[in-house]
Parts: C-alpha cells; sequence; structure tokens
C-alpha cells in the first residue's frame, strides 16, 4: 500500500515538474520570440545526425543478434523435405536481409544527408518513368524467382504420401495429444465421433462392437440418468414431481438422444464388419510418439473439440486439426534422437510435437515427446507393444522384416466393456470363452492380408 | 490568454449560426472538426488501455510465475491470485489487446480522425455530405468502445480466443471461460463497430466524389484523400463480409445453429451440430481480415506522403505511381486472403494461387517505399516531430514487409505460421507503420485540430524513445519466431522440458523484450503529457504553421462551421508544388492560379 502511494506521489509530483519546465520553456520562448513551428538549423542538424545514430544502433542491433542467437534459432532440419525448406528460408532470408540493409541505409542516409542547409533549395523533381519502372520491374523479377523456387518446394512438400508411407493418426483435443498408428494392415481403422466413450474408446473407433456397444450406451447405458430408458421412464412416471424447468431440460436432453441414436442406427446399418479389422490392429500411444529414422509417414490430423495445430518446429511440419475433417501432411524424419543429441551436443535435448492453435488455457502446455528411433529400436518398440499381452505370433512386414502379431489395445477395451441391456452397471457382456473365439477370427482375418511364418 | 481569445472568437462566425449550445458543440456535434476531435480523443483513451494490456502480458512473459504488484494491481486476486495472472486472462488481455489496436485504434481512431478531419478541409467542402450520420458513426464507434472496454471487467473475464476468434473456440462456453458472456460482447461490439464503420466510410466516399470544391479534380486530391478513399472503399467492401461471419456466429451460439461446428465433443459433452466447418469462418474472416491491414495501412501512408512532402520540401515522387499504387493494393488485398490459411487442410493447388497474388502486392508497396526515398533525396528536409515519424514508417514498413515475402511463401509459411515471426512482421508493418503514421498525422494537423502548437522538443524525446523502443521490442521476436516459438502461449518456460537450450534463449530475449516495452510505453507518457498540455495551453499557431501547400491551411485557426468564411476556394494546381523553379518562395499552394505558360507538377 505504502508503496503503492509512493508511486503516486511521484507520478503528480513528475507530472507537475514537466508542467512548471514548459512554462519556463514558453516563457523564454516568448522572450526570444521564438515560434514553435519555426525548426532552428540545430534542431535539424541534431535529428538529422541521430538518424545516422539510429541507423547504426539497428544495423548493429541486428548484426549483434545474428552472431549471438545464429542464423535460424531451431538448428537444422530433421527431415527430408525440411531440408529443402530451410535451403529456401536461407535463400530467401538473404534476398531480404540484403533488401533490408540496403532500403534502410538508403533512407538513413538521405535523411542525415539532405537536412535542410539554408540557402540550398530543394530540388523540384516530380517524377521520371525510367526509375519507377526499374524499382517496378526489379522487384518483379525478383519475385518471380522466388516465386517459382517456393512453388516447387511447396508442390513436393504437399504431394500425397507414397504406398510405402506408415498411416498414424495425431489425435488432439484439449490438452492432449494421442497417437494412432496404423498396425500391421496399414490401414487406420475408421471413427465417428458419435461412438466416442470417454473411457472405452475415446477415439470413437468405429467397429461392430463400439456401435452396438455405443446403442446400447445411449439407450440403457450404465450410470442411466443420461439413458433415453432412464430419461422416458422419469417423464412418463406420474409419481415424479419436477420442476418445469428441469422437466424442460429432460425434453431437450431426450431429444437430442434420441436424434444421435437414429443416427446410430442408421450408421450400423451402413456399417461393414470387413473394415472392423483395420481398428482391431491399430495401436494407440498416449506419452511419446515413436517415429522410425528414414520411414515415410503420413499423418493424419483430427480434433475432438476445437482447432488444434500439430507443429513440429524440427521436421518443418505443421498442420491444423480441425474438428468435423481429416487433414494430413506427409514427411520423413531422418536424423534420430541419438544423432540430434550429439549434433546439438546437448543431452537434454528431443524431438517435440507442440499444438498451435491457440486453443484454451493451457494450450502452451499441449505438447507430446517425439522419439525418432534407429530401425532396429523401433521395431522393438512395436514388437513390444504387441507382445505387452503376452501371446501372439510373428509375420512378415511388408519389408520382410520379422514382427509380433496382437491385437492392438483398442481391441481389447472395446471388447471387454460392452453394455449389457437393462443393466444399470459398466458390465463386460462377452465371457471369457466368447473373447477367445473372437480372437480366433480376428488373427484370420489378419492373416489374410499379410504372409505368417512361425515365429522363432 | 491565447486559449481565452480562441474560445470567445470560436462560437461566432459569419454564417449567421445561432448561438450553440455545449451539448450540440461538444456532445451531440454534427461538425467534422469536432467528430474529428471526439474520435481520436476516444482513440487515445483505447490505445492506452490496449497497451496497458501488452505491459501486463508481456510481465508475465518475462518473468513467468513471479508475483508482480503491477500485475495484482491492476487484475486483482480473482484474475491475478498472488500477483500471477491465470492462463486464461493472459488469452483474455492478448485478445483484447490485438482487437482494440487494430479495430479501436488504427481503423476507428486513425481513419475516424483522419478522414473526418481532412476529407472536407482538404477538399474545400464546408462539411460531410451527411453531418447527422458522420455524428451517428462516431456514437456506434464510441458505444462499442465502451461494451469492449467494459468486457474486461465481468466475472467470467473478457473474450479470449484470440482477435481472429477461431470457432469452435469462440462459440463454445465448454472450452474457455471467455467464451462465456465476454464473447457475447465481443460480437456485439463489433457489430457495432462495423456499423459505424460502414456509416462512416459511405459518408467519406460521398463526400470525395461529390463536394471537391472548383476546380479539384480527381488528379489534384493530396494522396492523403486518395488513401482515405481506397479505405473507405475496402471497408465498404470487406466489413459486411465480417458482420456476416459474426451474426453466423452468434447464430451458433445462441440458436444452436451449424454453421461453424461439425463433430465436436467437449467437456464429455457430445454436440448434435453437424455438417458445418471452421474454415468457413476463417474465409469469411479473412476476406475482411486481409484488406482490414490495409485499411488500417494505407491511411497512414497517405498521411505520411503529405508530411513527407512538405517537410522535404519537395513534391511527392511519383504522384501518379503513388495513385496506382494504392489502388493496386486495393484491389489485390482482395484476393489474398488464404495466405492465412495455407496450413489448415486447405487444397495444396489453391494455397499455390494465394502465393503468387500474395506476392504481387509487394510491387506496389516496393514502388510506394522507393518513391517516398527518392522524396528525400535532394530535398531540404525540416525535422518536425511529424516529418520524424513519417520517416520512422517508411523505415518500419521496409523492414516489416520484407518479412512479409517469407510469410507469403506457402512452403516456408509450414515452418513459420503462427510463430513470433508472425507477431513480429505485422507488429512491425502494420503495428507500427500505422502507428508512426497516426502520430505523425496528429503532430502535424495538431494545429489544425486546435488552433495550438504541441511542444518540438518533447515531440522529438517522444519520438525517438519510441522508434527505439519499437524496434527494440519487435526486432527480437524475429529470433525467437524463427527458433520456433508458438505464439500465445502463456509460458515459454515449457521449453525446459525438451529443449532447455533454446528455452534459454527464448526467456533472455523475453526479457529484453520486456523491458524494451515498458520504456517505450513510459515513453509514450511524453505524448500524452505534451498533447493534453498543449490541448489546454499551448502557444497560439499561425494560419499555415508548416508552410503547406493544400486547402486546410487557408482555412481561419478558429473553427467555424462551414470552414471558409465567404466562397470555397478554388484550386488551380496539384498539391505537390514545393520549390518549384521560378518562385520566391518555396511552396505555392493549390489556390494560386497557375502562371501564364506554368505547366502543371505532374
Ligand atoms: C503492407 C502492409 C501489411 C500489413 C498491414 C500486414 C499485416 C498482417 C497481419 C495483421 C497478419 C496477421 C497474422 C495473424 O494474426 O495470424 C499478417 C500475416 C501475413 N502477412 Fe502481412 N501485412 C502486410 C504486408 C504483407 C506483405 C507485403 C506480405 C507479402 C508479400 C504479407 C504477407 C503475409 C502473410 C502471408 C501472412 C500470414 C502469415 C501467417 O499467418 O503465417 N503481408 N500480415
Ligand atoms: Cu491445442
Ligand atoms: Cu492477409
Amino acid at each position: 500500500m505504502v508503496t503503492k502511494l509512493v508511486i503516486l506521489l511521484v507520478i503528480v509530483l513528475g507530472v507537475v515538474a514537466l508542467a512548471q519546465l514548459m512554462r519556463v520553456y514558453e516563457l523564454s520562448s516568448k522572450l526570444t520570440k521564438k515560434v514553435e513551428s519555426d525548426i532552428s538549423n540545430r534542431d535539424n542538424r541534431f535529428n538529422a545526425k541521430m538518424m545516422m545514430a539510429f541507423m547504426v544502433l539497428l544495423f548493429g542491433g541486428f548484426i549483434w543478434l545474428m552472431l549471438k542467437y545464429g542464423w535460424t534459432g531451431r538448428g537444422i532440419a530433421a527431415s527430408v523435405h525440411g531440408r529443402e525448406t530451410d535451403w529456401l528460408m536461407d535463400l530467401n532470408l538473404i534476398i531480404i536481409i540484403a533488401v533490408f540493409f540496403l532500403t534502410n541505409a538508403l533512407l538513413f542516409g538521405f535523411a542525415y544527408k539532405y537536412v535542410k542547409k539554408p540557402g540550398v533549395p530543394a530540388l523540384y523533381y516530380p517524377h521520371n518513368n525510367k526509375l519507377e519502372m526499374i524499382w517496378t520491374v526489379v522487384p518483379a523479377v525478383v519475385l518471380a524467382v522466388i516465386i517459382i523456387l517456393g512453388l516447387r518446394v511447396w508442390n513436393t512438400t504437399t504431394d500425397p504420401a507414397g504406398k510405402e508411407a506408415i498411416r498414424v493418426e495425431l489425435f488432439s483435443k484439449q490438452f492432449d495429444w494421442t497417437a494412432r498408428y496404423s498396425g500391421m494392415d496399414n490401414k487406420l481403422g475408421r471413427f465417428d465421433y458419435k461412438l466416442t466413450h470417454e473411457e472405452n474408446n475415446p477415439l470413437a473407433l468405429m467397429t461392430t462392437e463400439t456401435i452396438d456397444s455405443a446403442i446400447l450406451y445411449m439407450e440403457d447405458g450404465y450410470l442411466n440418468t443420461k439413458s433415453i430408458h432412464y430419461l422416458e421412464t422419469t417423464l412418463n412416471d406420474p409419481n415424479i414431481v419436477m420442476n418445469s424447468d428441469d422437466r424442460d431440460l429432460m425434453m431437450v436432453e431426450l431429444s437430442r438422444r434420441e436424434r444421435l441414436i437414429r443416427m446410430l442406427y442408421q450408421m450400423k446399418k451402413r456399417h461393414d464388419d470387413k473394415i472392423d479389422t483395420n481398428a482391431y490392429d491399430d495401436i494407440i500411444q498416449t506419452d511419446t510418439l515413436y517415429l522410425c529414422v528414414d520411414q515415410e509417414y503420413e499423418m493424419n490430423f483430427r480434433s475432438k473439440d476445437v482447432i488444434h495445430s500439430a507443429y513440429f518446429p524440427h521436421f518443418r511440419v505443421q498442420m491444423n486439426n480441425v474438428p468435423g475433417m481429416t487433414t494430413r501432411f506427409k514427411f520423413t524424419p531422418d536424423v534420430s534422437t541419438e544423432e540430434m543429441k550429439k549434433i546439438k551436443g546437448d543431452e537434454n535435448f528431443n524431438y517435440i510435437l507442440m499444438c498451435n492453435k491457440i486453443c484454451g488455457g493451457a494450450h502452451y502446455k499441449m505438447k507430446m515427446l517425439v522419439e525418432v528411433l534407429d530401425a532396429k529400436t523401433y521395431d522393438e518398440w512395436m514388437n513390444g507393444v504387441y507382445r505387452k499381452d503376452g501371446k501372439g505370433k510373428y509375420v512378415l512386414d511388408n519389408k520382410g522384416k520379422k514382427i509380433l502379431l496382437k491385437r492392438g489395445k483398442v481391441h481389447e477395451a472395446t471388447f471387454a466393456h460392452t453394455y449389457k441391456k437393462g443393466e444399470n452397471t459398466l458390465l463386460p457382456t462377452t465371457t471369457q470363452s466368447e473373447l477367445e473365439a473372437l480372437k480366433v477370427e480376428l488373427e484370420k482375418k489378419a492373416n489374410l492380408d499379410i504372409p505368417s511364418t512361425d515365429g522363432n | 490568454m491565447a486559449a481565452v481569445a480562441h474560445d470567445a472568437s470560436g462560437h461566432h462566425d459569419d454564417h449567421g449560426h445561432h448561438e450553440e449550445s455545449f451539448v450540440s458543440k461538444y456532445i451531440f456535434s454534427q461538425d467534422h472538426k469536432m467528430i474529428a476531435k471526439q474520435f481520436l480523443m476516444t482513440a487515445i483513451f483505447m490505445g492506452v488501455v490496449a497497451m496497458l494490456l501488452s505491459i501486463l502480458f508481456r510481465i508475465q512473459l518475462a518473468w513467468p510465475g513471479e508475483s508482480s504488484d503491477f500485475v495484482s494491481f491492476f487484475l486483482g486476486d480473482t484474475w491475478a491470485p498472488g500477483g500471477v495472472m491465470k492462463e486464461d486472462m493472459y488469452l483474455g488481455l492478448v485478445t483484447i489487446h490485438g482487437t482494440i489496436m487494430v479495430f479501436f485504434l488504427l481503423t476507428g481512431g486513425l481513419s475516424g480522425t483522419f478522414s473526418n478531419l481532412l476529407i472536407p478541409l482538404q477538399l474545400g467542402a464546408r462539411d460531410m455530405a451527411s453531418g447527422f450520420l458522420n455524428m451517428l458513426s462516431f456514437w456506434f464507434f464510441f458505444v462499442s468502445s465502451l461494451i469492449m472496454f467494459g468486457s474486461l471487467f465481468i466475472e467470467t473475464g473478457p473474450a479470449m480466443a484470440g482477435w481472429t476468434i477461431y470457432p469452435p473456440l469462440s462459440a463454445l462456453p465448454q472450452a474457455i471461460s471467455g467464451s462465456g458472456l465476454g464473447m457475447t460482447l465481443w460480437l456485439f461490439s463489433m457489430a457495432i463497430f462495423i456499423a459505424s464503420s460502414l456509416i462512416g466510410s459511405l459518408n467519406y466516399i460521398v463526400t470525395v466524389l461529390n463536394l471537391r470544391t472548383k476546380g479539384m479534380t480527381m488528379t489534384r486530391m493530396p494522396l492523403t484523400i486518395w488513401a482515405f478513399f481506397v479505405t473507405a472503399i475496402l471497408g465498404v467492401l470487406s466489413f459486411p463480409v465480417l458482420l456476416s461471419a459474426v451474426v453466423l456466429l452468434i447464430m451458433d451460439r445462441l440458436a444452436g445453429t451449424s454453421f461453424y461446428l461439425s463433430d465436436i465433443i467437449v467437456n464429455g459433452e457430445m454436440l448434435t451440430q453437424h455438417g458445418g466447418s471452421p474454415l468457413l469462418f476463417q474465409h469469411l474472416f479473412w476476406f475482411l481480415g486481409h484488406p482490414e491491414v490495409y485499411i488500417v495501412l494505407l491511411p497512414a501512408l497517405g498521411l505520411s506522403s503529405e508530411v513527407i512532402a512538405t517537410n522535404s520540401r519537395k513534391p511527392i515522387f511519383g504522384y501518379r505511381a503513388m495513385i496506382g499504387s494504392i489502388l493496386a493494393i486495393g484491389f489485390l488485398s482482395f484476393i489474398v486472403w488464404a495466405h492465412h490459411m495455407f496450413i489448415t487442410g486447405m487444397n495444396p493447388f489453391l494455397g499455390s494461387v494465394f502465393v503468387f497474388t500474395t506476392l504481387l502486392i509487394a510491387i506496389p508497396s516496393a514502388v510506394k517505399v522507393f518513391n517516398y526515398i527518392t522524396t528525400l533525396w535532394k530535398g531540404s528536409i525540416v525535422y518536425t516531430p511529424a516529418m520524424l515519424f513519417a520517416i520512422g514508417l517508411v523505415s518500419t514498413f521496409i523492414t516489416g514487409g520484407v518479412t512479409g515475402i517469407i510469410l507469403a511463401d506457402a512452403a516456408l509459411d509450414i515452418a513459420i505460421h503462427d510463430t513470433y515471426f508472425v507477431v513480429a512482421h505485422f507488429h512491425v508493418v502494420m503495428g507500427l507503420s500505422a502507428v508512426f503514421g497516426m502520430f505523425a498525422g496528429v503532430y502535424h494537423w495538431f494545429p489544425k485540430m486546435f488552433g495550438k502548437m504541441m511542444n518540438t522538443r518533447l515531440g522529438y524525446a517522444h519520438f525517438w524513445v519510441t522508434i527505439v523502443g519499437a524496434y527494440g521490442v519487435f526486432f527480437p521476436m524475429h529470433f525467437v519466431g524463427i527458433a520456433g516459438a508458438p505464439r500465445r502461449y502463456y509460458d515459454y518456460t515449457v521449453y525446459n522440458d525438451f529443449d532447455p537450450a533454446t528455452g534459454d534463449m527464448m526467456m533472455d530475449l523475453n526479457v529484453i523484450i520486456t523491458m524494451f516495452a515498458i520504456f517505450a510505453a513510459v515513453g509514450q507518457l511524453l505524448f500524452l503529457f505534451n498533447f493534453f498540455y498543449s490541448v489546454a495551453r499551448g502557444p497560439k499557431t499561425v494560419q499555415n504553421p508548416w508552410s503547406g501547400t493544400t486547402l486546410e491551411w487557408t482555412t481561419p485557426v478558429e473553427h467555424i462551421h462551414g470552414n471558409w468564411h465567404g466562397e470555397l476556394p478554388t484550386v488551380h494546381r496539384w498539391p505537390y508544388d514545393y520549390s518549384k523553379p521560378g518562385y520566391d518562395v518555396d511552396f505555392v499552394p493549390q489556390i494560386v492560379p497557375l502562371r501564364e505558360g506554368e505547366e502543371e507538377g505532374h
């Protein structure tokens, strides 16, 4: 409090002092018959010199920043197309920095040199077509070069990914990332947001089971207070007295649910259970995103709530996650994390995936570590995921490498927790033996696509 | 006292107007000169607010998590418990800062002040085409300013979705607290603001087309007027699109429509809205948004053209090329909007088209820069404070313009989109240039507005502090951005989790930037003091203090209804006859007839 008062006092005194100074200044200029709009030669020369001084400061400051913090702060690119991006960036930076120095030097130079000198009149020089032509044509030519080079890089960067590329989905929500690898078949399972269940099916994958499970949940699901069944019984029960606001809310909720369930039934009708396997083998990863060095990836981006943006600064990759649509970006990381740590001389360095579109309070914390592994370690990790639940068998991937085949986690979760009609609580419907039977069937399906060998 | 003399004579003029009441002279005035002053005062207030907000969040960026008395003084315990601002409020401050700066200071304030003041005065008109609509325009502006300012004080906080208010974030109160009442106020404030801007712009266009005095052909109009004219056209064509974007967003929020929403689950709640597209909003927004940056910039360029010519004592170089550039920039600004959307998943081919059109804008911009520089060449420069700011504008326009070339290149935008590089770019090219243009305008036309002079020395001090501070703030931001720092982050120490070295660099620069920001902000006190002191007791001005050629300097110092005693002046020449050979004075006003055999300037 005291400090605040003191500060206030200082400000008031400052203003008063300034006002007094102004009075003195005005009186003295009245005495010398100085008019405020007449700028003295001394003032002119002072400002002209300041122009020069400022230019030196500006250029010096720029050079100092460049020496101290480097040409491009984030270091070398760690992806194939990123190297081209950097090359183009360097070229453009050289051009614009040259223009920056040249034109600012002309500006401040003239501002210094052509300050008013008594007796030297200004040159009446209203236009010169030739000069104007030059500075229309020269920038146009330079820009044409920039455009052509830029579009070439843009086209190669945005070309669709090759067949070999591994499909990975990056799913965003406030405030974290989930990666979903397409698994053995390299096909991402389909999804529909209406199938979302926060614990059992957070990514809203679409399989026969998840559709059934969502319908059950919607009609008659767990903690019944939101199910259609519950809402209908409550609203129709003559013994229950409710105030009209609550009743209205319930009615709204009921009609919302009825609309949703109609859509779910349509979905069920259209659903083709052949595509279920696409989802069964997907791998879901929430802590670290593992990538294999020199492997092309096609990232598919999707968002649950608001717009986010997947930003991998070191790979020179960025793409928005837009709710209601899937966006894509392909790239090939080509420097492993280990190598990059050595290049940077920093053991603590790691690649990162950050959110780069304002998405709420914790936007700045929405990130995921990225680790680029060499091929061997990557396979080990992948096999480890498949092996986690014990049994499984090896198959050859499309490069002839041996990989353990095993269902992904999603499948496990969605199977274990379907809902039983009429029950209030979350209960697995499938018995252990049903589950086993399904597993066998599933592996059969998987074997259709991929040649299998016996593990050793 | 000069001031007393001014007041006494100011009330009367020889047009036989009846005695005005205080209300009709100072509040519901329909006189364009008074309305200009009202716009300026409101804009100064809003500008100070926005600047203060920026200091608050700069403190957070430089010293994240540290308690600050300054922050706690302004935000209190609700928004800054223990003197550390909350994450949500950080975004709220950034959002309102951006909104006020772009729309209220640099659109409403800049155009409102100088279009109103100069269009009638420089064209030789007695007033705007419609004084009543003009008054309405100000009062809409004022009301929308109040709503926007007021939204800072509500319980759930102001809008927090960024000045671009992209849905779904801005559409869903569940997503962030500011998307509740705060966003509603934002939207209504902007709707009123747009109405104000439209009424104003239509008025400016009609006035320029119809009320030019005898001899004032289009090619004898000062470049200020050309700039205001094209600005007004841009506003009329683009603001309605923003209005539609805003209205659709209001519908999504209040009526459950789904223009921008599809497939969303927020806070565990599944929305039934389906089939809308968030990208639709972005297209509509940037269809205004890009022309908007020129709505901000062109008036500043117009003002500085005038100031540079006057104080170099030389004709503006390439008058016709300057008009051509203004028109070209105005036209091109409508076909570049999607350069803000390169990485939204838009079709890459469409991206290529927008790369092309965007880079084309660099050509007329370059022409303008070189024409300014050539105007200085072999001039006889007089350093009024206005001239300093005009030269500052040319410098920032260069520095900020060249980085646009990088952003316009879609392939490079992938790497730096939404980083601090973008923040640096648009602040330098749009923020600084327009603010410098506005300061140049205030210093230059202060005598016309208030009949008094501002103090020159304080003006010098103000300029040098401002330009050093401004470059000190925004230049290092390029480096932070190239290092990959995303914008709209509350705390950059998150870098310590994966790249401590880069994190250290960012934090070093963040501290430097904040220091410069505080330095520059304190420097603005020099201006505020000078301005208000001079309004109250500055020395009386002469009729034509800067020896200008244009018509406003032929009006009497005292403000009168109708601007000129007796007949309106007749124009005989273009506005840039400075240092014309054959005359003993170094300026020939537009009202002086051409001599026998004399050729007209351009
Ligand atoms: C001449 C005055 C200019 C003004 C007032 C201006 C202003 C702005 C503003 C306000 C943004 C907003 C960024 C955001 O909030 O996301 C922006 C971005 C951008 N500007 Fe400019 N700009 C100007 C010149 C240029 C020039 C000459 C170019 C290109 C040659 C250019 C290219 C861009 C691009 C491509 C973006 C989008 C960058 C991104 O979002 O990543 N601008 N500019
Ligand atoms: Cu996010
Ligand atoms: Cu734009």
